[in-house]
């Protein structure tokens, strides 16, 4: 079966715990192929969003489609082209990956080779370990591994590097990356700014229960249009100004230093970063 | 074969492998009853009326232990820990899982059924049971009853590390009141009251008349209905309340 339509579709979700609105109307959507990035404080929403897009949750109102189905009714065949990586989730402490691996396998029609996943990974040399004496990397690589070994078509990261050291990390994005290369949709919660920004074809700021900006990292956010100068006057104090037009206000700028004999310490000129945005975005107000 | 039960066959397997790899929960599940039974089979050894009263009651304590005690326990572990909410994310029919897991408390029972009926045979005096069929169905009705409110019960424990104070709060009262009853006839009445509406006691009954001979399955209905209101008592609290996930809280 073929069929073409984005791979997931939100439309006014909300969410009530009890008196506490969750999700307060948000609005996404996620084409084939797209690595999606949710981005925002703890607490914002993205989890809820994530679990409701799993069928952990139910939602209070709006409509959801994931591969066209209602993950609400948790239908199986959703859960054959979906892989999962939770926040935390555990593993029986005496098994080992490979019969972990095995196990998973076996629900799936046309599963990984368990081997090859091992590898990828990078719990080859663990394969035969027991869980209990696996290290939290090499869990969380085993979280990875569980949901890859279905070979799904849509793979949802909660917070998939949270707790890796810096090695681990590009590793885990590279695999990312080559999830993507293979045509795969990816949704991913994170709360680091380079991940999002490194990973994402597109990033949703959400806070508070709120999208708050969508679109592609270099173009987010309502300053995106603007470059922002920077140097450092006379008394050694950072300025900064922000333009569209960056090559009249430098010609300005240098113009005027010139003739009053002095160097604009510290020039640069940039554009907003993720992290700006995002500050900007999700300060209280 | 159906998927489903394929993939109920292959959780049972990963079950058992489990169980025996965790030294501890296999010591609880075997070798405690079995050293009750060997230690009070030595203090009672030469009478044979307490023999013939000891054998049944470790019997269905093993029915009650490996199936009440061991699902609570597991279900809390596996809940608290997110092994449940793996599973339940994964393409594996709730059926599937859920028969796997009951097949490896069973399989646990008839285990511990069929070593405490040859020791009564070998050890302690005790014939081959005398209604076969008896004895299967007391206890088949006992392991579905006690396993549903066990996974029930489990309800109410609130983490991992207080199962233990849980579960004993219920076990040890509940064996101990059982065996006073069946064992004394001249216990308070009320005892007897409180023993005979409770699963155990009538559970052990029917397992002593399988074993040591007395009325067959037709004079025991009444203890097996009301092992089976317990437990349809207990599926009901276990799919109603069943949680896949630790709450927050």
């Amino acid at each position: 079966m073929i069929d073409t339509g984005p791979a997931i579709e939100v439309t006014a979700l909300t969410k009530r715990y009890g008196d506490f609105e969750a999700l307060r109307g948000v609005d996404i959507a996620v084409g084939r192929g797209e690595v999606f990035g949710l981005l925002g404080p703890n607490g914002a929403g993205k989890t809820t969003t994530v679990e409701i897009l799993e069928g952990y949750r139910e939602r209070s109102g709006g409509s959801v489609s994931v591969l066209g189905y209602d993950p609400a009714r948790r239908p199986i065949e959703l859960r054959r082209r979906i892989g999962i990586v939770l926040q935390s989730a555990g593993i029986y402490s005496q098994i080992t990956p490979r019969e972990a691996l095995r196990h998973w396998a076996a629900m799936y029609p046309r599963p990984r080779d368990v081997e090859e996943v091992l590898a990828l990974a990078g719990l080859a040399d663990r394969a035969d370990a027991r869980a209990r004496t696996l290290s939290g990397g090499q869990l969380r690589r085993l979280d990875f591994a569980l949901a890859l070994v279905g070979d799904p078509e849509l793979i949802f990261l909660d917070e998939p590097t949270t707790g890796f050291d810096p090695e681990a990390r590009r590793a885990a994005w590279e695999t990312i990356r080559s999830l993507r290369a293979l045509g795969k949709t990816i949704v991913l919660t994170t709360h680091y700014l380079d991940e999002a920004q490194a990973l994402a074809d597109r990033v949703a700021i959400i806070k508070d229960g709120r999208i708050l900006a969508i679109g592609p990292p270099r173009d987010l956010g309502p300053g995106a249009a603007q470059y922002r100068v920077a140097w450092r006057n006379r008394d050694g104090e950072l300025l900064e100004r922000d333009t569209d037009d960056p090559t009249r206000m430098l010609h300005e700028l240098t113009e005027q230093a010139l003739q009053r004999g002095e160097r604009l310490e510290d020039l640069s000129v940039g554009r907003p970063t993720l992290e700006d945005v995002y500050l900007e975005l999700t300060a209280d107000a | 074969m159906p998927e489903a039960l394929q993939l109920g066959w292959r959780q049972y397997r990963l079950e058992r492998r489990m169980f025996w790899r965790n030294p501890s929960a296999a010591f609880f599940n075997f070798l405690l009853p079995l050293l009750v039974l060997a230690s009070a089979g030595a203090i009672l050894s030469g009478n044979q009326r307490d023999l013939d009263k000891l054998v049944p009651s470790i019997a269905g304590m093993s029915v009650m232990s490996t199936t009440f005690t061991a699902l609570a326990y597991n279900v809390v572990f596996l809940r608290e820990r997110g092994v449940l909410k793996r599973v339940r994310g994964a393409p594996l029919p709730a059926g599937s899982y859920f028969g796997g897991v009951a097949a490896n408390a069973v399989t646990n029972t008839a285990l511990q059924i069929a070593i405490v009926t040859v020791a009564g045979r070998v050890l302690f005096g005790l014939g081959w049971p005398a209604h076969w069929f008896e004895l299967i169905c007391f206890v088949l009705v006992g392991v579905v009853g006690f396993a549903m409110l066990g996974v029930a019960f489990a309800h109410a424990i609130p983490n991992f590390e207080s199962t233990a104070a849980y579960v004993n709060a219920v076990f040890l009262p509940v064996v101990g009141v059982s065996f006073y009853a069946f064992d004394s006839t001249s216990a308070p009445g009320f005892i007897h009251t409180i023993a005979d509406a409770l699963p155990l006691k009538p559970l052990i009954d029917g397992v002593s008349a399988a074993m040591v001979g007395g009325a067959d399955l037709g004079g025991h209905l009444d203890a097996l209905a009301v092992i089976a209101l317990w437990g349809a008592l207990g599926a009901y609290l276990a799919v109603r309340g069943f949680s896949w996930e630790q709450s927050r809280t």
